[in-house]
């Protein structure tokens, strides 16, 4: 999963550094990810895993790094499972 | 719904706006007018002071800024371009046939012109102020005004689809844009209770388009980025926004390379006053005759 965020990542993120370079918790808005790259990352990972964002979970909180877009995704995967 | 059909009927009827065929296009009369011009006084008196720079602009913009600004990524339903028609002799023949016979669409082969109807009066500024190069440190202030477009059609008189927004847009460091915004909170405030009218200030959003957009409202309430001054017009439950404070961070100086002396990027904040809004809001508070308002709202305005 990790890796595939970062591919999203490095593909519309935007941002002025690699993200290869980037740590997991490093803050992504403090690298440089804007508000609408985080919508098109938002929609990037709803198609990579096939999900959906319920609107509770779309806010910055959700992708403010990587570690926190790994936490998100895993938590509406296990909902799913759940359900 | 049935009391904005009412406001707007009583409207109507009074005269003070005046019935086009279209939703949310209305003419106004001289009475509506001359609130929205004795509103801009007010609006001058308080703020005349700062100095800031006045530019006008009617109410379509260079195209290519609009495609810049990023209008269509949040709003494409909002967004209003002028479309003419650009073909020869033979087009315009088939043209008259179409609108005669008018089963077809005329306007499907209408050519888009290097105009867009403007969505908000800042928007042709921050393109004008780049072109003069760095902003100098201590910041700077402007004065707009324009009508403004937006794709809404409504039977809420205080929804029009051409209206007048009149702003004031600060540009500098961040403390100095979110102190400019928090004066005019202030400011709006007094001003608003000085019209007996009742007011509060709450966040706000704008409304971005789609399922996305519920993300960028989010950001944007997260953030504190935008609040509004309500009054209610149609309705006491959902009082109306009669002037929002918004704050943009460094994205427009980011955007449009709005640089202080010092070479960091400005930040920006926007101040717009609804001026239909407001006059409706006095209309609605005051009774539809401005020679019954109470002397001191008349004072205000007129004294």
């Amino acid at each position: 999963m990790n890796e595939t965020i970062r591919e999203l990542l490095t593909r519309v993120g935007g941002l002025p550094v690699a993200v290869t370079e980037l740590e997991d918790g490093a803050d992504l808005y403090a690298a440089g990810l804007s508000s609408f790259a985080s919508v098109q990352l938002m929609l990037g990972l709803e198609e990579a895993f096939d999900i959906e964002f319920p609107d509770s979970l779309l806010n910055r909180k959700s992708f403010a790094s990587i570690a926190a877009i790994e936490q998100t995704v895993s938590h509406i995967l296990k909902a799913r499972e759940a359900a | 719904m049935d009391m904005q059909v009412s406001f707007l009927d009583r409207l109507f009827d009074a005269g003070l706006l005046i019935e086009t065929g279209v939703d949310g296009l209305y003419g106004r009369s001289g009475q509506f007018e001359d609130v929205i011009a004795a509103f801009e006084r007010l609006i001058d008196k308080v703020g005349g002071d700062d100095g800031a720079e006045a530019m006008r602009f009617p109410p379509g913009m260079n195209r290519a800024f609009f495609e810049t600004s990023g209008y269509m990524k949040s709003f494409p339903q909002l967004a209003g371009t002028v479309h003419s028609f650009c073909g020869n002799e033979l087009d315009h023949m088939s043209l008259l046939k179409c609108m005669e016979v008018g089963e077809e669409d005329w306007t499907k082969d209408q050519e888009a012109t290097d105009i867009v109807l403007t969505p908000a009066a800042c928007y042709p500024l921050y393109p004008t102020v780049a072109r003069r190069g760095s902003l100098p440190a201590g910041g700077a202030l402007f004065d707009l005004q324009s009508y403004c477009f937006r794709h809404e059609p409504s039977k809420d008189p205080a929804r029009q689809q051409l209206f007048r927004m009149r702003e004031y847009v600060c540009m500098g460091t961040e403390s100095h844009v979110t102190d400019f915004r928090q004066l005019w909170m202030d400011r709006g405030v007094e001003m608003m209770k000085s019209l007996g009218l009742e007011v509060e200030i709450d966040i706000a959003n704008d409304p971005f388009f789609g399922r996305a957009g519920k993300m960028l409202v989010n950001n944007q309430r997260d953030q504190n980025l935008k609040f509004e001054l309500l009054i209610p017009i149609t309705s006491v439950a959902k009082p109306t926004a009669c002037m929002s404070f918004n704050y943009h961070q460094d994205s427009f100086g980011l955007k449009w390379g709005l640089n202080l002396e010092d070479g960091s990027v400005a930040h920006t904040a926007c101040v717009g006053f609804g001026l239909e809004r407001i006059a409706l809001a006095l209309f609605h508070t005051h009774g539809l005759d401005v020679k019954e308002w109470p002397g001191s709202v008349r004072a205000t305005l007129w004294g």
